[in-house]
């Protein structure tokens, strides 16, 4: 299966990345190649297959719901981010 | 032999007898850092200088750069996580430091662990010890490559499709991937979360044993993690696989599959056999299927995953000069493509696409029920055999630069590997052999979940019985 340029930046809006137009290419011809090799998977019958999303047969995780300490919130902000009394700050979306 | 060139255990019989004192292993260590680093490059920075509590293994180790370690800078071999300082270490890391553990370096690794080589890492490759001009697998390639260069005694890497297991036989050192939820995953940062899984990277059997006994166990912390008791590894570790059953597959012995490659295996079953094993011929029919539906499932879950690395709260953030759409949006647009590199925002659209309206059940869907068969297929050989034999890889290592333009290729350098990460089961690659060139060779061992120690055994007995696992690298 070929991949259209407009496919292309179809996704990339959706990744929320901006590919330039010089790059658009390279990254056609790469992803229509890895799509034909994974269009194999098209061969097998696959009607009566239940799909596994997980190796190892998990349920939820539960644990009692009692407060506990964790990370601090000062300590949560020392990661290297732009912040504002004690919120990450982020460029202005409503005027 | 200087302590840098001994193993763990090794290490632990010389502080028993007072030999030698961690400290002094320790700066043995850094020394061998600061004489090979500069070529081989397995390390992106040396860590904070360690503290010598007292403990069980305070044992020099390399750490991937995807493990959260309070006191470093973390960043997946990734822009977009330059200068993120996780503020809580990841559990294994809690772990090794608790036994004593003493941390070497932050080992490189391809861009989010996206890759076979190591290339794809922000800071440049490592290259492979035994050959410079070639690569040291990946993407644990700096972890691999670290503990083959004896700049450090062993390492912790990660592995979705095979990046703890391909550079190990990249770099002629053991590695060990767990069943899923053996270890905890807490402080990973996630590639595909239903796959990956931490392990040891060490220079011999009886070390991944010790190894895993320090990072096995359940963690409530790690949803997935299994609560399941862990046994004690290094009684797994007896020299003799009289009466055990070993599969090999006959999708092993594929086209593309190096001659040296071939040959080594076939000696190597050959000679287990010889040491009592029973070598059964099986099929693993949905195998070939394995790589197609792993760059499905693992892309989707990497753009679902990586859709937190949006400029708004760790390590880079780029605000464009002109705004396009609007500030916020622009502002996460513009990180993500200066942060991600190439292969990172393939894997991306691609997880992106199979996941997109139109596309779910053709791609994901699918996917996932080849995933189905492909654990079937594993469920049906354990019936009657303890173990499937395949080699690691379908080649020794390759050279820098030979499959960076072509994906595909570098893909399928992890068609043994990738079958395991699926089935969530265990696997093991340990040395056996040299090409002609003198690159090492590995072959893998695959069991049941949570039968590592069956892996140990038949690793322990073969690597008793051979000397691939003594030679080094001459740097």
């Amino acid at each position: 299966m070929s991949i259209s340029s407009k496919d292309v930046q179809y996704i990339a809006a959706l990744a929320r990345i901006h590919i330039p137009p010089e790059k658009l290419d390279m990254f056609c011809a790469e992803l229509g190649g890895i799509l034909k090799y994974v269009e194999q998977l098209q061969k097998l019958n696959l009607d009566h297959v239940k799909p596994t999303s997980h190796a190892v047969p998990l349920t939820d995780a539960e644990r009692l719901d009692i407060v506990r300490p964790s990370l601090d919130h000062q300590e949560a902000l020392k990661i290297n981010v732009e912040q504002k009394d004690g919120y990450f700050k982020v460029p202005l979306v409503i005027e | 032999m200087s302590p840098h060139c001994l193993t763990a255990h090794a290490l632990l019989d010389l502080f028993k007898s007072s030999k030698i004192t961690p400290q002094e292993v320790f700066e043995d260590v850094l020394a061998r850092v600061k004489a090979v680093d500069g070529k081989v490059h397995a390390y992106i920075h040396p860590a904070q200088k360690p503290s010598f509590a007292a403990g069980a293994f305070p044992i020099p180790i390399g750490i991937k750069d995807n493990l959260c370690t309070t006191g470093e800078e973390i960043t997946c071999g990734s822009r977009i996580l330059k200068g993120f300082r996780p503020p809580y270490d990841a559990a294994v890391v809690e772990k090794v430091r608790r036994c004593g553990g003493l941390i070497v370096g932050i080992a490189n690794m391809d861009e989010f662990a996206f890759g076979s080589s190591t290339e794809s890492s922000c800071y440049g490759s490592t290259f492979n010890p035994w050959d410079l001009s070639h690569v040291p697998g990946g993407s644990s390639g700096g972890s691999a490559a670290c503990v083959a260069a004896d700049e450090a005694v062993w390492a912790l890497g990660s592995d979705t499709g095979g990046s703890i297991r391909q550079p190990a036989s990249f770099c002629g050192i053991v590695g060990m991937k767990p069943t899923y939820g053996r270890v905890s995953r807490y402080g990973l940062i996630a590639f595909a979360s239903s796959l990956d899984q931490i392990g040891p990277l060490t220079k011999d059997v009886t070390d991944c044993a010790l190894l895993m006994n320090i990072i096995a166990g359940y963690d409530e912390r790690d949803s997935t993690s299994v609560n399941v008791p862990v046994p004690d590894h290094t009684k797994a570790l007896v020299k003799d696989v009289k009466g055990m059953t070993i599969a090999v597959p006959k999708e092993a012995f594929v086209d593309g599959l190096d001659l040296e490659v071939r040959k080594a295996i076939e000696d190597a079953v050959a000679f287990l056999q010889k040491l009592g094993a029973k070598i059964k011929k099986v099929s693993l029919p949905h195998t070939p299927y394995a790589v197609a539906a792993y760059y499905i499932v693992a892309t989707a879950e990497a753009s679902s995953n990586l859709a937190r690395f949006d400029g708004v709260r760790y390590g880079l953030r780029v605000s464009p000069k002109k705004v396009r759409k609007n500030a916020l949006i622009d502002m996460i647009e513009e990180t993500r493509s200066q942060g991600f590199g190439n292969e990172a925002k393939r894997r991306i659209m691609l997880g992106t696409y199979a996941l997109s309206s139109g596309y779910y059940d053709a791609y994901y869907l699918r996917g996932q029920k080849v995933r189905t068969l492909i654990k079937e297929d594993f469920d049906a050989v354990f019936k009657d055999c303890d173990a499937v034999l395949t080699p690691t890889s379908p080649t020794t290592a390759f050279k820098i630069g030979e499959k960076t333009n072509d994906p595909l290729s570098m893909y399928l350098s992890d068609i043994y590997t990738i079958p395991a990460n699926l089935a969530g089961v265990p696997a093991l690659s340990v040395p056996c052999g040299f090409s002609k060139q003198g690159l090492p060779i590995g072959l893998q061992l695959t069991a049941k979940a949570f039968h590592e120690e069956t892996l140990l055994r038949i690793a322990y007995t073969y690597e008793q019985n051979t000397e691939w696992h003594l030679r080094k690298p001459n740097l």
